[in-house]
């Protein structure tokens, strides 16, 4: 057949209909806005360090006051780096899901990961004390994280073997089962609750609100194999989630080996959320927000989609994070808020702005 | 060539297919006609391993069900019935996913040559969800054709499942898609379509096997297939198969049953 070689492809130039070249520009804008945001990040605070003084210290050879040192790289610097693999694991997981659901509402939330986080979470706070001294002292504060992160992981895996039959897992089912399933987590946490006194109260409604205060190197530590190896596993994941777009049958006649692409999407989104869900809380809409405003920019080609959301999503997180530790300085509001007031009328607006595309 | 023998096909519980035996040749137009639920789709389906069956299917000798999703998808290219997308993709985007070779597909002028191939030159920008049916049903085929875009390949021949292809076209599209079905198998490729216009699989197959009722009622070429008895029996009225004077196409026209009764 016909066919042009490269140098009469050039002089066409870009085709319509190809975003590729848009998509890039975006990811390196997306880029430099991940650095601004982590500078201006570590630039404010509620103390009154600052980046610059320290820099200069550090260019000019002087030693680094202790003070300023604790904050920047003991507490801004963890801190910022959480944000960063917080927000690009929910919006990669995001982005994975609504793909594996042919779906662009899907959440990782369907899969219960967040009722099941919140019910191991609501498990350590209220029954945390019952345990062996010896144990509460080893978990010390990793009790709520770990219980979190088993929580969200093992829903997800019971979902997963509900909703596999045969070797083949029904999409359907899993997307019915976890609203079963988070049914179920909720009336066990409402039971908790009921047995849980005020303090225990005031920790559990915190925990649900998401929060990155307390970020450790050591947290950062704990979070970062899951997510990044998750985030590492995505990119491999793009071409199958755009075939599968055109429906399970479609996707295997593509040569995509669609029962393996299933188990590792799943496995990716449990990981990272799982783990993004442990050490932050619930941070809701950066799953649902970031994947859609990037489709209407650049389409919905995964191996540009999932990229562009970890960048966006990760820049996202670093700003509500700003947001929340200064708005009410020297306290803090929970990150959680801040996503919603801002999350909740953005998506509304794309909604009401888009509605013919998304019409679906 | 693909060679199916003694098929079954079991849908929750009920068997669908009762043995079928069916044959396809490169270089051929294999059509499978019969009317609504006589199997037609699901044997389709078998020969695509959409549904588990028992039975044999071999391609080239081989058993199918030995071969990785991917070796099959470099063979053949199926065309479904439905063509619902999710997200907003466009025309470009679509066609492109029929390419196998990840990165080195963004260069291929390949989408663009099938979608002037299907008729639908300067559609790449145009969302898919904004078409109608029958440019969707066409952007999918350009999708499927370039899938398998060479004929043959490395002495091989390649494959084009069609399920109902003209379904949603109006006639000239018809003629058009069944002219690319054509020089695809003219090319030494080879086609097997799931038809339910007996006058244009009478133009267009080199083959025929009719179904009815889950089993393979007759096989062979269209004027040895298309007979009155054979279609009265398939489509349970009373049909009346003429031929064309010019050339001896065999045609079916619905007045017939009236004049009959």
């Amino acid at each position: 057949m016909a066919s042009l070689d490269d140098a009469e492809l050039e002089k066409l130039g870009p085709l319509a209909g190809d975003r590729e070249a848009r998509a890039r520009r975006v990811a390196v804008f997306l880029g430099a806005l991940l650095i601004i945001v982590s500078v201006a990040s570590l630039a404010t605070g509620a103390s009154g360090t600052s980046l610059w003084r320290v820099l200069g210290a550090v260019l000019s050879g002087e030693e680094i006051a202790t003070r300023d040192r604790v904050i920047l790289f003991d507490i801004r610097l963890p801190r910022l780096t959480l944000a960063i693999l917080v927000g690009a694991a929910l919006a990669v997981s995001g982005a994975v899901m609504q793909g594996l659901f042919r779906n662009p509402l899907a959440d990782p939330g369907l899969v219960g990961v967040g009722a099941g986080a919140g019910l191991g979470a609501i498990g350590a706070i209220v029954l945390g004390g019952l345990l062996p001294v010896a144990f509460q002292e080893a978990a010390g504060y990793f009790l709520v994280p770990l219980a979190a992160f088993f929580g969200g992981w093992s829903t997800v895996i019971l979902l997963y073997a509900i909703s596999t039959q045969r070797g083949r897992t029904s999409v359907a089912v899993m997307l019915l089962g976890g609203i079963a399933i988070a049914a179920l987590a909720g009336a066990i946490s409402g039971i908790l609750i009921y047995m849980a006194n005020d303090q225990q109260l005031r920790d559990l409604t915190f925990w649900g609100l998401g929060s990155l205060a307390g970020a450790t190197w050591i947290k950062v530590a704990t979070a970062a194999p899951l997510i990044v190896l998750a985030l590492l596993a995505a990119p491999f994941l793009a071409r199958s989630l755009n075939g599968l777009a055109l429906g399970e049958a479609a996707a295997a006649h593509l040569g995509i080996p669609i029962q393996r692409m299933k188990t590792v999407s799943i496995l990716t989104v449990a990981g990272a959320t799982g783990a993004a869900v442990a050490v932050s809380g619930g941070i809701g809409f950066v799953g649902i927000v970031v994947p859609h405003l990037l489709r209407l920019a650049i389409g919905p080609d995964h191996r540009m989609l999932l990229p562009n959301a970890a960048l966006l999503g990760a820049a996202l997180l670093i700003l509500a994070d700003m947001i929340a530790r200064t708005i009410v300085a020297p306290a803090e509001l929970p990150i959680g808020i801040v996503t919603a007031v801002l999350g909740g009328p953005f998506f509304l607006w794309l909604l009401l702005r888009n509605r013919s595309l998304l019409d679906l | 060539m693909w060679d199916a023998s003694d098929i079954r096909v079991k849908l929750s519980g009920n068997e669908v297919l009762h043995g079928v035996n069916f044959a396809a040749r490169p270089g051929q137009v294999t059509a499978i006609v019969g009317p609504n639920g006589s199997g037609k789709t699901t044997l389709l389906r078998a020969l695509t391993q959409e549904v588990e069956y028992s039975g044999a299917i071999a391609l080239g000798g081989k058993d199918v069900k030995r071969l990785k999703p991917w070796e099959l998808a470099d063979i053949r290219a199926v065309l479904p019935q439905s063509s619902r997308i999710a997200f907003p993709f466009t025309v470009l985007e679509v066609v492109r996913l029929g390419l196998l070779n990840g990165s080195a597909a963004t260069h291929s002028n390949i989408p663009t040559l099938a979608l002037s191939r299907v008729g639908l030159d300067g559609y790449e920008g145009r969302f898919f969800q904004e078409l109608s049916g029958g440019e969707q049903q066409r952007v999918q085929l350009a999708r499927v054709l370039a899938q398998v875009w060479v004929p043959v390949a490395e002495d091989a021949p390649r494959w084009l499942f069609l399920d109902e292809p003209v379904a949603s076209l109006d006639i000239g599209h018809q003629i058009e898609v069944m002219g690319i079905a054509r020089d695809f198998a003219g090319a030494g490729g080879g086609v097997v379509a799931v038809m339910h216009d007996l006058n244009l699989t009478a133009i267009y197959a080199d083959h025929v096997t009719v179904l009815a009722g889950g089993m393979c009622l007759a096989t062979g070429t269209p004027s040895q297939v298309l007979t009155d008895e054979t279609l009265t029996h398939a489509y349970g009225c009373h049909l009346r198969v003429n031929t064309l004077p010019e050339n001896g196409t065999t045609f079916v026209l619905p007045h017939s049953v009236r004049q009959a009764g």
